[in-house]
């Protein structure tokens, strides 16, 4: 309602004279950091234990950047008098953080919960190639990986 | 009375004298590349402008230049990695292009997903779209000159996508739909957070409203640019907010039926009959906050259960074809997917809603000056991985 | 200057050394403090806050070294010798606005009775320097770009005239230090609290400076001709290193420049009511400090606020709405000067 000619240009003077007085919104990186919430997908960490050697992760990944080889050993049976049952050793378990897509697919689909998101993000190298992390690295992560937050009213527990 | 042969010569030594003039005054068309590279395009899209001084006498739109294959991708790939690859077409609201995808595979799977489900997605299907369209308000003012919105926008819009962190674990993909339902449920707290920022995204509206719609400037630079009839815009497939502002009462939220929530919510189409650039900046500054609404009242409404129905572990579509298409941000948005049965579809075609607002761009910008380039590219509002995909 | 008197080479020489410091201080100052600190707070951001420690006191003076220490790029079509003149040009002009403003009763570099007209004529050189920077550039953006300007920058300087020409009916006198003197002893109604700024008065004469101003800076939402997203960069498209410095710098410190010339026309310019003699000399450069922020505040605010007019409603709004009204100002201006 231009009914002063001008009116418009006043009122925009005034957003950002009052913007001027309000604090700025900026977080001073590195000096303050701001907390990812929980469920925020920086690094997946792996729990070596429970991997059986499946590949279901490695074949799910829509950019194959996971590099997993395994080998089959006999175990010791059970029981005694058993039989030596064949188990999958893990030799190389290596995600590429140059190629991965952070879609989460692999910790999705993993049967055994090996796979966990964990919301660190500060692992830039300075050489591609170190972006390669190895299942030692991996593991690593497992001590960053959050409990998974508790859910809002109304939802069904026992969902994953 | 004869005409004398000394009028006769003086007659065609000013005929002569005329074209000697005419052939001096005739300029050269400019031809003008606007992009690939530019800062006023929002990507990598190529105009080719032929200017007669400031005046546009033809352009032509030369896109593709970001083309990734995306449907012969579908090919290849199962549908939970579709389902993550999907999310890139239009980055800046990514959820919204997941959606129509699973519901098509739903739809040949016939499976509905739970109520919460449906109103989870439909909550996360409009904090996109407030994403984005804010977003679009503050490119829209930088691109004409106003350097403060652009940044007012992503102040705001941070906040909405923190919310979209929270839940999803991703800010821009969040990836989270899959076939039945979801992956998750919300987080404790997640509700009341995200109503206060709604209350900030229309706190939002209101400065913008003041800053930048209200400004004499800006509207003496809108009104009137860009006009787009009703017909044109019909017959070019324009779609979104760019059809609702030439005043056709188009949206496929209400108009359809699908398996979302809006039809249980309580809000407005906003039109304008005007068609110029300024109505369009208008009628998506509305739809901003009858977004912000909608997620309130859903918010409220939520109802309780299962966020995800009973589907197999190895998802496998039976054979058929399935169209769905929902009302994106940009525009209409539509996944037509034909399954033979296997782990992935054996095609896919995306009808991707900027790739035709785009095309309409020889038609309008004939006769605009220069600078109403800029500022119709802006009030179209595209997103080059939507063109191109 | 002060009561010592030296031979006038030598006074010539400080003077002009003066000059030469104040520009780039001012230069810095004003970019510093409104063009990075508070457009950052208006778009609620911080700004620089890390070179120097300090909020980044020091950016700017890094950028400055910066583009010295740049490749001198010379393209090989274009006329060297106007090429490299062309900022220089731009630069002059700013000198010699500085000349011209009072910093106190006794501080001025010279004191000419026609100080008012010496100034805005002056001012209008460098549209000279933009025409031969875009000239020379041997680049079609450019010439186009230099022509905008130009054509501005020519429509502009009326508004910005007559503007002032209600301030020197009403002041009297010229001369700059005349109409700061009317000022500070002038009377609101027989009150001689403030002395008598003359924006109370001429209030629509301080709009159609400031607003002609901006277009004399080409800033927004007059910077088309900067802004040329379509053309690249302007007139300066081909400019790198200390010349594109020069630009910059010619431009904030004539947007200093200006702000100046409006605080010591509409608000008093160096000078406090009851303050007198040496005090003043020693008061007066803060004084007409603070006055040059307030007026540059206003000039950097409407900067940041708006979009920008396309060309040729630029040139409407000048033809058609500043001119008239700024005589129409004078007008009534006169009539009343006559009547009362």
């Amino acid at each position: 309602m231009p009914d002063i000619p001008g009116k418009g240009l006043v009122k925009g003077l005034g957003v950002t004279l009052r913007t001027m007085l309000q604090p700025a919104v900026t977080t001073q990186y590195p000096k303050e950091k701001e907390t990812p919430p929980i469920r925020a997908r920086g690094v997946i960490a792996l729990h070596q234990e429970n991997c059986t050697v499946c590949m279901l992760c490695a074949r799910s990944c829509p950019d194959w950047c996971i590099y997993i080889e395994g080998h089959k050993e006999k175990a010791p049976p059970r029981r005694a008098g058993g039989r030596p049952r064949q188990v999958n050793e893990l030799d190389r378990f290596d995600i590429d953080y140059a190629l991965c897509m952070y879609c989460g697919i692999c910790v999705d689909v993993c049967p055994f919960d090996a796979l966990f998101w964990s919301p660190e993000f500060e692992y830039s190298e300075e050489r591609i190639a170190d972006l390669l992390h190895d299942k030692e690295r991996l593991s690593e992560w497992m001590e960053t990986v959050p409990e998974a937050p508790p859910l809002e009213v109304g939802a069904q527990a026992g969902k994953k | 009375m004869a005409v004398t042969d000394q009028q006769r010569r003086a007659y065609v030594a000013s005929q002569a004298a005329d074209a000697r003039v005419n052939v001096e005054l005739q300029t050269e068309d400019m031809i003008l590349n606007i992009g690939p590279q530019h800062p006023a395009t929002h990507g990598t899209l190529r105009v080719v402008a032929n200017l007669d001084g400031e005046q546009v006498v033809w352009a032509d739109v030369v896109c593709g230049y970001m083309h990734r294959g995306y449907e012969k991708l579908t090919e290849v790939r199962t549908y939970p990695q579709i389902t993550t690859l999907v999310n890139r077409i239009d980055w800046l609201s990514s959820f919204a292009n997941e959606v129509p995808f699973i519901l098509a595979a739903e739809k040949l799977m016939e499976i509905e997903a739970p109520p919460r489900a449906q109103y989870i997605r439909t909550i996360l299907f409009e904090l996109a779209r407030i994403a984005n369209i804010t977003l679009f308000i503050g490119t829209m003012g930088a691109d004409l000159g106003a350097i403060t919105p652009v940044f007012y926008a992503f102040r705001d819009r941070e906040r909405v996508l923190n919310q979209i962190e929270a839940v999803t674990g991703g800010r821009f993909h969040p990836n989270f739909d899959r076939i039945g339902g979801l992956k998750d449920d919300l987080p404790r707290g997640w509700i009341d957070e995200t109503k206060a920022v709604m209350n900030r995204v229309r706190e939002f509206c209101d400065e913008l409203e003041e800053l930048l719609m209200g400004n004499e400037i800006f509207q003496a630079r809108t009104r009137g640019i860009g006009v787009i009839p009703a017909e044109v815009g019909l017959s070019y497939g324009l779609s979104g907010a760019n059809i609702r502002a030439s005043g056709i009462d188009w949206d496929l939220r209400r108009d359809q039926d699908l398996p979302l929530a809006w039809k249980d919510l309580d809000w407005k189409v906003w039109t304008h009959p005007d068609g110029d650039s300024f109505a369009r900046f208008w009628v998506r500054l509305q739809e901003t906050r009858e977004a912000s609404k909608m997620v309130d009242q859903m918010l409220d409404g939520l109802p309780a259960g299962s966020i995800q129905a009973k589907v197999p572990r190895i998802i496998k579509v039976p054979a058929g074809e399935a169209w769905v298409h929902t009302e994106n941000p940009l525009g209409e948005m539509g996944y037509y997917i034909v399954s033979q049965g296997g782990l992935g579809p054996f095609r896919c075609k995306i009808r991707s809603a900027s790739f035709n607002n785009v095309s309409v761009l020889p038609w309008v910008l004939r006769g605009t000056y220069v600078p109403d380039i800029i500022t119709i590219l802006a009030s179209l509002y595209f997103i080059l991985g939507d063109i191109d995909r | 200057m002060i009561a010592i008197s030296l031979p006038f080479w030598a006074e010539t020489t400080i003077k002009t050394v003066i000059v030469l410091a104040v520009i780039p201080a001012s230069a810095l100052t004003l970019g510093y403090v409104f063009l990075m600190k508070t457009m950052a707070h208006m778009q609620s951001r911080m700004g620089p806050m890390e070179p120097g420690g300090f909020h980044g006191w020091y950016q700017l003076i890094g950028d400055g070294i910066k583009f010295i220490q740049k490749e001198d790029i010379i393209p090989d079509q274009a006329d060297r010798a106007i090429f490299a003149l062309a900022p220089t040009v731009v630069l002059v002009s700013t000198f010699l606005l500085f000349v011209v403003i009072p910093a106190g009763p006794r501080l001025v570099v010279e004191n000419l009775d026609t100080g008012v007209f010496f100034a805005l004529a002056v001012s209008s050189l460098s549209v000279i320097g933009v025409l031969m920077a875009g000239w020379s550039s041997a680049n079609k953006y450019s010439l186009l770009g230099g022509l905008r300007a130009a054509g501005q920058l020519i429509a502009y300087e009326l508004p910005l005239v007559l503007a002032v020409v209600g301030v020197v009916i009403q002041a009297g006198t010229l001369s700059l230090q005349g109409i700061v003197e009317f000022q500070q002893h002038g009377e609101i109604f027989g009150w001689g609290g403030i002395g008598l700024p003359l924006i109370l008065t001429q209030f629509v004469g301080f709009v159609l400076f400031i607003a002609a101003s901006q277009a004399e800076l080409t800033q927004a939402p007059f910077d088309m001709p900067l802004a040329e997203s379509e053309l690249v960069a302007g007139y300066t498209t081909e400019y790198t290193g200390f010349r594109f410095l020069f630009f910059y710098m010619a431009e904030t410190a004539t947007a200093f420049a200006l702000a100046a010339i409006a605080a010591t026309l509409f608000l008093g310019g160096w000078s406090v009511p009851w303050v007198h003699g040496t005090t003043a000399d020693v008061l007066g450069p803060f004084v007409l400090g603070a006055k040059v922020m307030l007026v540059a505040f206003l000039i950097y605010w409407i900067r940041f606020t708006y979009p920008r007019f396309r060309e040729d409603q630029l040139q409407a709004f000048a033809w058609k709405y500043l001119i008239p009204l700024s005589l129409a100002n004078i007008l009534i201006t006169a009539v009343f000067k006559v009547v009362f």
